[in-house]
C-alpha cells in the first residue's frame, strides 16, 4: 500500500484518501513534500508518519503507537485517541490528537533552528509524558477523556532539558521529574500557546474559549545540563 | 589540607642543555602541561603520556617517565583502586574515561592459534595465486534459483539473492565513531579511506556531516535512541542503516555528549541546538521487545527504499538468543561489540566490568544461528578490540563475516591510547572539537594511513588463508576446526567450539 501511495504522489497526485484502513503500518513513513495530503478513514497501524517531512495526514479514527516518530516536518491530525510513544525524537511539524494518549508520549522531542515540534493531546496521558524532552512544545488538555485516573501519569518531564510542556489544569509534585520547574502559565506563556490552541480547535471542531477556560500549568527544565555534574574525569 | 591526595602519574623531564627553547611543546600539548618563561616548564600532574610533545620536539630532549612512587605492596588494594577511592572522595562523581578496557582480563584471541597446511594438503602462495577477500554484507537467500539467460544457458535468479548486499573488497571495516566524539577531519579520513578500500565507515550516533554526503555508498548511517541527525535525507544517503542498541565498552548504557562539545558544526550535523546536552539513553523508547525492534527495522526499510538494516549490540550473556531474535526480526546483519571495545567516554566501572568477551559472543551467536538454520539470513560483524589481522582471522574462523576496527583506526591517525578522549583535549586532534587541535589531522594524510593499515592487514589475511590452504575468506568463516586453543579450560573450549592444541 505504501509503495502505491508513493507512486501516486510521484505521478502528481496531491491528495490520497484511504478507506477501510485497518492496522496497515508505516502510512506516510519517510514521505516528503509540502503540499501532499493523506486522509485515513479507519485505524492505521504503528509508526504512522515516521520520518515524515512535509505532508499532512488526517486520521478519522484512532491511531496506534509511534505516530510522528522522528518526524521532521508536516502535520498529523487524529480525530480519535492514539497509543504509546507518540512523537518520539520528533524534530519539527505538528501532531494533534483529539482524544487520550498512552505512555511515553513526546519523549525526546527536540528542536533545531527553525524546526520546532508541536504536539497537542486532547485527552489524558499516562506515564513518562515528555521524558528527556529537549525542545518544542508539548500540550495536554484533559478534555473529554475516557480514561480513569489522573490527567497525566508519573515521571512527567523526567530528564527534560529543553522545550516546554503545558498542562491544562494542575499537576501534583509526585507526578513530575525532578528536572522540571513547575509554574502557572502567565500572559506571555498564553500568548505563545493560544495560536497553537486556536489552530488545534479549528482542526478538531472545538471551542477555543472552552479550552482556555481553565488555567494552564507550565513545565520547563531547571537546567539545560541536567547531568553536567554527575561525572569526574579519570 | 592538600587539595588532592593524588600524585602525578607521569613525570616530564626536559634536558635543558639540549632544549632549543622553541616553545613547540607548549603549542603541541592539548592538556596544557607546559608553560613558557624563557624555557618550557612542565606541570607533571596534567600529563597523560600522549607523546605529542615528544614526537614534535626538534631537540628530542623530552622524556616522559612513569612516576614510580612507591606505595606499600598490597595484593588486594592495587594502587589504581586506592587512587580511585581518593579521586571519588574528592569529587563525588562517576568516573568517566576514554578508550577501551585496560584491565588484564584473559584475552582469548591470544590463546587461540591458527592451523596450517603441511604435506598432503598444500598451502597456497598468495603472491602467485588469486586470493579472494571479497565479502558480501547482508541477508542471503534460503535457496538460490536459476533462470534462463535467454541464450540457451542459465543464470542465477536475482543475482543469487545478494543483489541488496553490500560488496566489501576486504572483510575489515571501520567501527562507528560519531562526529562529536571524533573530529570532522577524522570522519573525512575514514570516509575517504573507506571509498578507496571498497569498504564502509560508520557515522556512529552523531549524524552525517554534509561534506561526507558524496561518500554515502561507503557509509553505514546509525540510528540511536537520541535520533540525532536522523532525517529521511540521512537515511537515504547511507549504504546501510544500523540501529544501535548497545556498545561493547558500555553495555546497557547510553551516550551523552556534553553541551560544551556541541559547537556550530556538530549542532548542524546532529540537528540540535548549540550547547545543549546530547543525551541518548540506552533504551530506544520505541523498542521494548523483539516485535518493537522488528517494527523499527521495517520502518527504516520503508523510509529508505529497502536498504539493508543491521543491529548493533554489546556482547552480553545470552547473546545467542538475542541475536537469533534480531535476525528473525529482519535484520540484515548483527554487529557484535565485545568487552574490550573502545569508547569516547564511558563510566570506567561499566567499561571495565560489564559485558562478555567478543570471542565467546561470536562463537555462540554463530552456533545458535546455525542450530536454528538461519545463519544465512544475516551477516555477523565482530568488533571490540580487533588489534591485528590475526585477531581478524580468528574472529572470522569463530564465525564472523566481517570485523570492524575503531581503536586501531584511531591509532593509524596518531592516537597513543592515552585514554583521555572524554576530556575533549586530544593532542592528536582526534577526539576533540577544538579547531586548533582538529586541524592537526589532514584528511588526505589520514586517509592514506588508514588505507595503508587496512591494506597491510588484508595482505596478512591473504597470507594466513594461504597458510591454511584456502583461497577465499568465505571458506574460513566459521571454520573452527582450523583453530586450536592453548591454555584455555575445557569449558571455554567447548563454548568456543575449538579443540585444544594437540587434538
Ligand atoms: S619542543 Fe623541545 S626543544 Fe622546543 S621548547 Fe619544548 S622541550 Fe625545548
Ligand atoms: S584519541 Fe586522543 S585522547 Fe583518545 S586515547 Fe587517543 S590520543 Fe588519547
Amino acid at each position: 500500500m505504501n509503495a502505491s501511495i508513493r507512486a501516486a504522489f510521484e505521478d502528481g497526485a496531491k491528495t490520497i484518501v484511504l478507506n477501510y484502513v485497518n492496522g496497515q503500518r508505516y502510512i506516510g513513513t519517510g514521505l516528503h513534500g509540502r503540499d501532499l495530503r493523506i486522509e485515513v478513514h479507519g485505524t492505521p497501524g504503528q509508526d504512522m508518519a515516521m520520518f515524515m517531512d512535509g505532508p499532512t495526514l488526517e486520521v478519522f479514527g484512532n491511531a496506534q503507537d509511534g505516530v510522528g516518530n522522528t518526524m521532521n516536518s508536516g502535520k498529523v491530525i487524529v480525530h480519535g485517541s492514539a497509543g504509546d510513544v507518540l512523537g518520539y525524537g520528533m524534530r519539527g511539524g505538528k501532531v494533534f490528537i483529539k482524544g487520550d494518549v498512552g505512555y511515553r508520549v513526546g519523549i525526546h522531542m527536540k528542536a533545531y533552528e527553525d524546526l520546532r515540534p508541536i504536539m497537542v493531546c486532547g485527552g489524558k496521558a499516562r506515564d513518562f509524558f515528555g521524558e528527556y524532552m529537549a525542545g518544542g512544545l508539548l500540550v495536554l488538555l484533559g478534555l473529554n477523556s475516557r480514561l480513569e485516573g489522573p490527567l497525566v501519569g508519573g515521571y512527567l518531564g523526567t530528564g527534560m532539558h529543553g522545550g516546554t510542556i503545558y498542562i491544562r489544569g494542575e499537576v501534583e509534585p509526585w507526578q513530575c521529574g525532578k528536572e522540571v520547574g513547575v509554574f502557572s502559565a502567565d500572559e506571555t506563556d498564553m500568548a505563545e500557546l493560544t495560536p497553537v490552541l486556536k489552530e488545534y480547535c479549528e482542526d478538531m471542531g472545538l471551542d477555543l474559549d472552552e479550552v482556555l477556560s481553565v488555567p494552564f500549568t507550565k513545565l520547563v527544565p531547571v537546567s539545560h545540563r541536567p547531568y553536567g555534574k554527575l561525572y569526574t574525569y579519570l | 589540607m592538600p587539595t588532592s591526595l593524588i600524585q602525578p602519574e607521569f613525570l616530564v623531564e626536559i634536558d635543558y642543555d639540549k632544549c632549543h627553547k622553541c616553545g613547540r611543546c607548549v603549542q603541541q600539548c592539548g592538556w596544557g602541561v607546559y608553560s613558557f618563561n624563557e624555557r618550557p616548564f612542565p606541570d607533571d600532574s596534567k600529563c597523560r603520556a600522549c607523546h605529542r610533545c615528544v614526537t614534535y620536539c626538534p631537540a628530542h630532549c623530552i622524556k616522559i617517565k612513569k612516576n614510580d612512587l612507591a606505595l606499600r605492596d598490597n595484593a588486594n588494594w592495587s594502587p589504581e583502586l586506592r587512587k580511585n577511592v581518593w579521586r571519588q572522595a574528592e569529587s563525588g562523581g562517576v568516573m568517566l574515561t576514554g578508550m577501551g578496557n585496560d584491565k588484564p582480563y584473559l584475552k582469548i584471541f591470544d590463546h587461540l592459534v591458527l592451523d596450517a597446511c603441511q604435506v598432503t594438503n598444500p598451502s597456497i602462495d598468495p603472491l602467485r595465486e588469486p586470493m579472494e577477500l571479497r565479502t558480501y554484507l547482508g541477508r542471503k537467500p534460503d535457496s538460490v534459483g536459476v533462470e534462463s539467460n535467454g541464450k540457451g544457458g542459465y543464470k542465477l535468479k536475482d543475482g543469487g539473492g545478494v543483489s541488496n548486499n553490500i560488496k566489501l573488497d576486504t572483510p575489515i571495516i571501520f567501527s562507528p565513531m560519531s562526529y562529536g566524539s571524533v573530529s570532522l577531519n577524522v570522519h573525512k579520513s575514514l570516509a575517504m579511506a573507506a571509498e578507496r578500500l571498497g569498504i564502509l565507515m560508520n557515522t556512529g550516533e552523531g549524524g552525517l556531516h554534509a561534506d561526507l554526503y558524496p561518500y554515502g555508498k561507503n557509509v553505514i548511517v546509525q540510528v540511536a535512541s537520541g535520533r540525532f541527525g536522523v532525517s529521511p535525507e540521512y537515511l537515504n544517503r547511507g549504504a546501510a542503516i544500523e540501529i544501535k542498541v548497545g556498545q561493547g565498552a558500555k553495555p546497557g548504557i547510553g551516550g551523552h555528549l556534553p553541551g560544551e562539545k556541541i559547537n556550530k558544526e556538530v549542532s548542524t550535523t546532529r540537528m540540535i541546538p548549540q550547547g545543549s546536552d546530547a543525551i541518548s539513553p540506552a533504551p530506544h523508547h520505541d523498542i521494548y521487545s523483539i516485535e518493537d525492534l522488528r517494527q523499527l527495522i521495517y520502518s527504516l526499510k520503508e523510509a529508505s527504499g529497502y536498504k539493508p538494516v543491521g543491529v548493533k549490540i554489546a556482547a552480553v550473556h545470552n547473546v545467542g538468543a538475542i541475536a537469533s531474535g534480531i535476525v528473525r526480526a529482519g535484520a540484515d546483519y548483527v554487529y557484535l561489540d565485545g568487552f574490550s571495545g573502545g569508547t569516547g567516554a564511558a563510566p570506567a566501572i561499566i567499561r571495565d566490568h560489564v559485558g562478555i568477551p567478543l570471542e565467546i559472543a561470536i562463537a555462540v551467536v554463530d552456533q545458535r544461528l546455525r542450530d536454528e538454520g538461519i545463519r544465512n539470513q544475516a551477516s555477523i560483524i565482530a568488533a571490540g578490540s580487533i588489534r591485528s589481522s590475526a585477531d581478524a582471522a580468528k574472529a572470522i574462523a569463530l564465525g564472523a563475516d566481517v570485523v570492524a576496527i575503531g581503536s586501531a583506526s584511531l591509532m593509524a591517525l596518531g592516537c597513543h591510547l592515552c585514554q583521555g578522549c572524554h576530556t575533549g583535549c586530544c593532542s592528536w586532534g582526534l577526539t576533540t572539537q577544538k579547531p586548533e587541535l582538529t586541524r592537526r589531522v589532514d584528511p588526505e594524510w589520514g586517509a592514506e594511513r588508514l588505507t595503508n593499515l587496512v591494506n597491510a592487514w588484508s595482505h596478512e589475511l591473504q597470507e594466513i588463508l594461504g597458510a591454511l590452504g584456502v583461497n577465499a575468506v568465505e571458506s574460513l568463516r566459521g571454520s573452527r576446526e582450523r583453530l586450536r586453543a592453548v591454555g584455555l579450560d575445557q569449558q571455554t573450549c567447548e563454548i568456543l567450539g575449538v579443540k585444544p592444541a594437540g587434538l
